[in-house]
């Protein structure tokens, strides 16, 4: 480089929702499109963000090209506000974003960007959730070439899917999907929900919030629209099945905070050794707990 | 309840900046690096960080190098995420490479080239055998070096331009004419790879690749997983004048020049197209920055792709979706990073398949027994 040339220093400023409005108007046209054809992964031409694909960074361009001054947004990983990933992405749009508001309460946002998770409070109908997503192709389980998979998809051929869900239950006498359970939207195209328990699955069918699923690195993004059929791939004679926390006894285990027996639950094993159950979605654990003692009080 | 699972994230993340920082400053006893040094002494590493960035601006990526304490791929990252903010202005014209001031210049195709060879800055035939004086480099003698090499060679020992090796050889009829007409180059930045792509595409891809996943794809299909079997006609560095058109005229005007590599391979011939005579084909790298050995694998892996486009791959390296997909640093490396991410949710799932299968397993076990 030139030896005289000096870094403009006063040139590091950036605009609000840090991408360039070309940039945004792009992936609003995508998200519509993704609207239209719910399920169908629309290839997007994904910018690199300042944090690590697979960070979020395709749930990120969807959040900031919505976001506006008023809206209120609410981040979460792992069901928490306070997880290291949400408070970077939440300080990044409070750096980026000027006049937009943040919250941890579920029912005050206006935008929930998440990873993993769907709040355990039923959303509404002003709300738009955005899903973080790492594979977006529910098929790459059964095919790894995704000139492939777009034909399989585009036929709504899952019969590879369905055999390897088949094979399962003869080997194991269980589905051993765990998580990213396949689940078909609208009666056509199978999508992967991103990596939300089965326990969340159910909370996709006729939401009455519209869904927007993001992959940047994968660059695709793909949609729930509200009040849309989502049904997790099963057999007729075989049900789908959400995540069991009852103990040996057959007891369903309560939350240790709040104890909620409705609720999602992490798993904790603390320096002794002992395992205790805590809910994974804290803003709705401490709801609870405020509930409670409001009762206490009264 | 004193102790809650996933709270502290904020104080977490503050204090990891904190203990960052304090790495990169603790040797205080040595004055910070300057940016100007990082692009000058370690050229190479500056080079390495505006090809894989894709934005040719050397000082930013000095800046990168130096934030991320040498980390070549998060320094690439952080330019691509610059990127992010700027908006493309205009399309270039195509850039014709035959305009290029070289600084170096070779051919392994003849012993002599229209234009001669140059062997220029290379480590190619120096002994690597560490050199310890440079432990203890003496100021006054460092300035010395450049001095006196400046001093030392005539002015007039470079030409200006050389004519392309590849011209000489399409001129003879060993390599196959230019396609007439050139399609608009498929531009990466603003639309996603969707198979099947164009050449264009896999170029673009593969001139941002991270070096390391360019080379071992490349190298695959050197050992035996394919079969390009090149000879490097011309490989030469050097700086491209950048024509773009003037804001009123439309004409074209030099608007700066950019560093870049640049590598052309031709490989054996393949079975000919009707009447047409068999011809040498051929392999295009060209990236920002000096990178010889990016270059070299991208016209390698361009050779290959090409058939695989063709002829369907037979090997990795010749599998458009498997090369393209993966030799990007700032995909791969952001989701290798991306396990170290809380992923509690996900693996109390696991651990429900797991423990569920196991006691259907151990009930039918004991049902067996009794």
């Amino acid at each position: 480089m030139n030896a005289h040339y000096e870094l403009p220093l006063e040139d590091a400023g950036y605009s609000f929702g840090f991408l360039d409005e070309y940039a945004k108007k792009e992936v609003r046209r995508c998200i519509l499109k993704a609207i239209a054809i719910p399920g169908y992964q629309t290839p997007y031409a994904s910018r690199e963000m300042p944090m690590g694909r697979g960070f979020g960074t395709g749930g990120l361009q969807l959040t900031l090209s919505l976001i506006g001054a008023g809206d209120t947004l609410k981040v979460i990983d792992q069901g928490s506000d306070d997880s290291v990933n949400a408070v970077n992405l939440r300080q990044f749009v409070q750096l980026t974003c000027p006049g937009v508001a943040v919250t941890e309460k579920t029912q005050e946002a206006t935008l929930i960007q998440s990873r993993h998770r769907i709040p355990e409070k039923m959303l509404t109908e002003q709300q738009i959730l955005v899903l973080q997503v790492p594979y977006p192709d529910a098929l790459v389980v059964v095919e790894p070439s995704e000139a492939r998979r777009k034909v399989m998809h585009g036929e709504a051929d899952y019969s590879r899917l369905l055999v390897k869900l088949y094979e399962d239950v003869v080997r194991f006498d269980e589905i051993t999907l765990s998580h990213r359970y396949p689940t078909r939207i609208n009666g056509h195209y199978v999508i992967d929900p991103s990596p939300i328990p089965r326990w969340d699955v159910p909370k996709l069918h006729q939401s009455p919030a519209l869904v927007l699923l993001g992959a940047g690195r994968e660059k695709k993004i793909y949609a729930v629209p509200p009040y849309t059929l989502a049904e997790p791939l099963v057999f007729d004679d075989i049900a789908f099945r959400v995540e069991d926390f009852r103990d040996a006894r057959g007891q369903r285990i309560a939350c240790r905070c709040c104890g909620s027996t409705v609720s999602f639950l992490d798993e904790l094993i603390d320096d002794a050794g002992r395992v205790t159950h805590q809910c994974s979605d804290s803003a709705y654990c401490e709801e609870q707990q405020e509930i409670h003692s409001a009762r206490k009080q009264a | 309840m004193s102790y809650v699972a996933i709270k502290g994230g904020k104080a977490a993340i503050d204090g990891a900046a904190g203990a960052t920082e304090y790495l990169r400053c603790k040797g205080s006893h040595e004055a910070p690096l300057t940016l100007a040094m990082i692009e000058e002494q370690l050229r190479l590493l500056t080079s390495r960080v505006v090809s894989e960035g894709g934005l040719y601006h050397p000082r930013l990526a000095a800046l990168a190098l130096k934030q991320f304490q040498g980390d070549t791929l998060e320094a690439a990252f952080a330019l691509r995420a610059y990127r992010s903010t700027k908006p493309r202005l205009l399309e270039s014209p195509v850039q014709d490479t035959s305009n290029m001031r070289c600084i170096r210049r070779i051919s392994s195709a003849f012993k002599e080239v229209p234009g001669g060879q140059y062997l220029g800055a290379t480590y190619d035939y120096a002994l690597r055998l560490l050199q310890l004086d440079l432990a203890k480099e003496d100021p006054a003698a460092f300035k010395a070096v450049a001095k006196n090499f400046l001093r030392d060679t005539p002015e007039t020992e470079l030409p200006d331009n050389f004519p392309k090796v590849i011209d000489a050889l399409r001129a003879e009829g060993l390599l196959p004419p230019l396609a007439p007409g050139r399609a608009a180059a498929f531009d990466i930045t603003r639309d996603p790879l969707v198979f099947p792509v164009p050449r264009s595409a896999a170029l673009a891809t593969m001139a941002r690749a991270e070096t390391g996943g360019l080379l071992a794809m490349a190298y695959s299909n050197m050992r035996g997983y394919g079969d390009v079997h090149p000879t490097v006609a011309e490989l030469r560095v050097g700086y491209l004048p950048v024509m773009l058109p003037h804001p009123v005229t439309g004409e074209l005007m030099e608007a700066g020049e950019v560093l870049i590599t640049e590598c052309e391979v031709v490989a054996m011939y393949e079975g000919a197209h009707g009447d047409e005579l068999p011809t040498f084909t051929l392999g295009y790298g060209a990236c920002f920055g000096h990178n010889e050995v990016k270059a070299i694998s991208m016209a390698i892996l361009d050779r290959a792709l090409q058939k695989g486009m063709r002829d369907g791959p037979s090997n990795p390296s010749e599998d458009p979706e498997f090369v393209l997909l993966h030799v990007d640093g700032v995909d791969s490396m952001g989701f290798a990073s991306h396990y170290k991410m809380p992923h509690y949710v996900t693996f109390q799932s696991d651990m429900d398949r797991l423990r569920t299968t196991q006691q259907k397993m151990q009930q039918k076990a004991s049902e067996a027994t009794t």
